[in-house]
C-alpha cells in the first residue's frame, strides 16, 4: 500500500522512527477529556499501540505504536467511542486552555466554553503555517497565554465604591501594581497602574470592589525554534464577540500575508505590525 | 446577617502567628484555628508581608469568613483580624 504521509499528518498520524508506526494525535480541547473517552483510548492503545499514551505539551493525547495497516480501524474504533483524531501540518491546532472561572478560584473567565467556541470556529481550518490558541482564566496564566499565536487571559476592569468599603487594607496588599493606597478614610485607585489582575475583586471582604470580566489578547506568540512573546495589541475586551472578531482578523492577517511555511510571528515582524493594528481596529 | 463588627474596637478571642510557616501551611494554620472558635469570634492573626498578606485574607473569604482588617505592625508583619463565619451561608 502506498502511503499518503501527508493525508496521515492531516489527521494526526505522526510519523515515528519506527517504519510504518505512527504516533497517533487525537482531539482534546483545553484539557478536558470524560471518563468514556479516557476508557476509549485505554482501549485503543492496548489493542492497537503499545498500552500506553503520551500527554503532549499542549494538553494533548498521543497513542504511540499504531500500525500502518490499522490506521482506518483505529479512527473507527475511536469515533465510535467519542474520540476525534486530532491534526498537525499548517492548521489550526489543539486550542488549550485552563480550568477557569468553574474550577479555579483565581480564575475570571469562563475559559473551556470559549475554548471550545474557538476549537468549533477554527480548528483545523488550513493556513499558511501552524496556528495555536490558548486560553487562561487570570494572570497566573498557567496556560502561558503569549506562548500562542493568539492567547486570550482573562481579567477583570475593577472599580470601587466607597459605601460598601469596611477600609480595612486587604486591597492595598492584595494589588501588586501599586495601584491601591488607602488613608483612614478613603481608597484611591490609580486606572494607569492597574494590570486588570482582579486581585482587589477577589480579595474584597465586603465586595466594594467589583469586575467585569475582560479578555486579555496577545498575538504573535511563539515557543519553539524561535522564542517570541505575543503582543497585546488591544485594549482589555470586555465584549467576547469582539474577542472573536480579533481572532477573526488574525486569521484573516494571517492567511492573507504569510508565506507558506511562515509563522503569525515572522509575518507580522515582516509586513509591518501596524497593518494587524489597523485590521483589528477595524473589525472591533 | 451576622452584626457588624466594628474592626477599629473589636477585641480577638483567640491569637495565632503563622510568621514560621508558608503556604499553604499559613493557610491551613488559619483555618484550623478558626475551627476552636465559635461562629462571630474574632481570630488575629499575626502573618509576614508578601505572599501571606496577598493571599490568606483572599483564602479565608472564599471560605466564608469575615475579613475585618489588614494591619501594618511595621516590623515586616502584619495583623489579620478575622470573624468566624458558619458552615454553611
Amino acid at each position: 500500500m502506498a502511503a499518503d504521509y501527508k493525508a496521515l499528518k492531516n489527521g494526526g498520524f505522526m510519523r515515528q522512527r519506527q517504519k510504518d508506526n505512527f504516533s497517533l494525535r487525537l482531539k482534546v480541547i483545553g484539557g478536558n477529556l470524560t471518563s468514556g473517552q479516557l476508557n476509549t483510548i485505554s482501549r485503543a492503545a492496548e489493542t492497537y499501540g503499545h498500552g500506553y499514551v503520551h500527554l503532549t505539551s499542549r494538553q494533548g493525547v498521543e497513542i504511540p505504536f499504531i500500525q500502518l495497516k490499522d490506521v482506518e480501524d483505529v479512527k473507527k474504533a475511536l469515533s465510535d467511542g467519542g474520540v476525534e483524531t486530532g491534526v498537525c501540518g499548517p492548521r489550526v491546532r489543539t486550542v488549550t486552555a485552563c480550568q477557569g472561572i468553574d474550577i479555579c478560584p483565581s480564575g475570571c473567565i469562563d475559559t473551556l466554553d470559549l475554548a471550545n467556541e474557538i476549537s468549533g470556529r477554527y480548528f483545523g481550518r488550513n493556513l499558511p503555517h501552524k496556528f495555536k490558541f490558548g486560553v487562561t482564566g487570570c494572570q497566573n496564566n498557567c496556560l502561558k497565554a503569549e506562548e500562542n499565536d493568539v492567547g486570550i487571559k482573562g481579567g477583570y476592569v475593577v472599580s470601587w465604591q466607597s459605601a460598601d468599603c469596611s477600609l480595612c487594607g486587604v486591597c492595598v496588599k492584595a494589588c501588586r501594581q501599586g495601584a491601591i493606597t488607602a488613608d483612614e478614610e478613603k481608597v484611591y485607585f490609580d486606572p494607569e497602574k492597574c494590570s486588570n489582575c482582579g486581585r482587589c475583586v477577589k480579595a474584597c471582604p465586603t465586595d466594594a470592589w467589583s469586575g467585569i470580566p475582560g479578555y486579555i489578547v496577545s498575538f504573535g506568540g511563539t515557543f519553539g525554534n524561535l522564542i517570541a512573546q505575543g503582543l497585546q495589541l488591544t485594549p482589555i475586551l470586555t465584549d467576547r464577540e469582539k474577542v472573536l472578531k480579533a481572532c477573526d482578523a488574525a486569521l484573516d492577517y494571517f492567511a492573507e500575508h504569510a508565506r507558506a511555511g511562515e509563522r503569525f510571528r515572522l509575518a507580522a515582524d515582516r509586513v509591518g505590525w501596524e497593518a494587524l493594528k489597523s485590521l483589528l481596529e477595524s473589525r472591533l | 446577617m451576622t452584626k457588624k463588627t466594628d474592626p477599629r474596637t473589636a477585641e480577638p478571642d483567640a491569637e495565632l502567628d503563622i510568621c514560621d510557616v508558608v503556604c499553604p501551611m499559613t493557610f491551613v494554620k488559619a483555618k484550623v484555628a478558626l475551627d476552636d472558635l465559635e461562629v462571630g469570634q474574632i481570630l488575629a492573626i499575626r502573618l509576614n508581608d508578601g505572599e501571606p498578606t496577598e493571599n490568606v485574607p483572599r483564602s479565608l473569604k472564599e471560605d466564608g469568613h469575615r475579613v475585618l482588617k489588614l494591619t501594618d505592625n511595621r516590623d515586616g508583619t502584619y495583623r489579620l483580624l478575622v470573624k468566624k463565619a458558619p458552615d454553611y451561608f
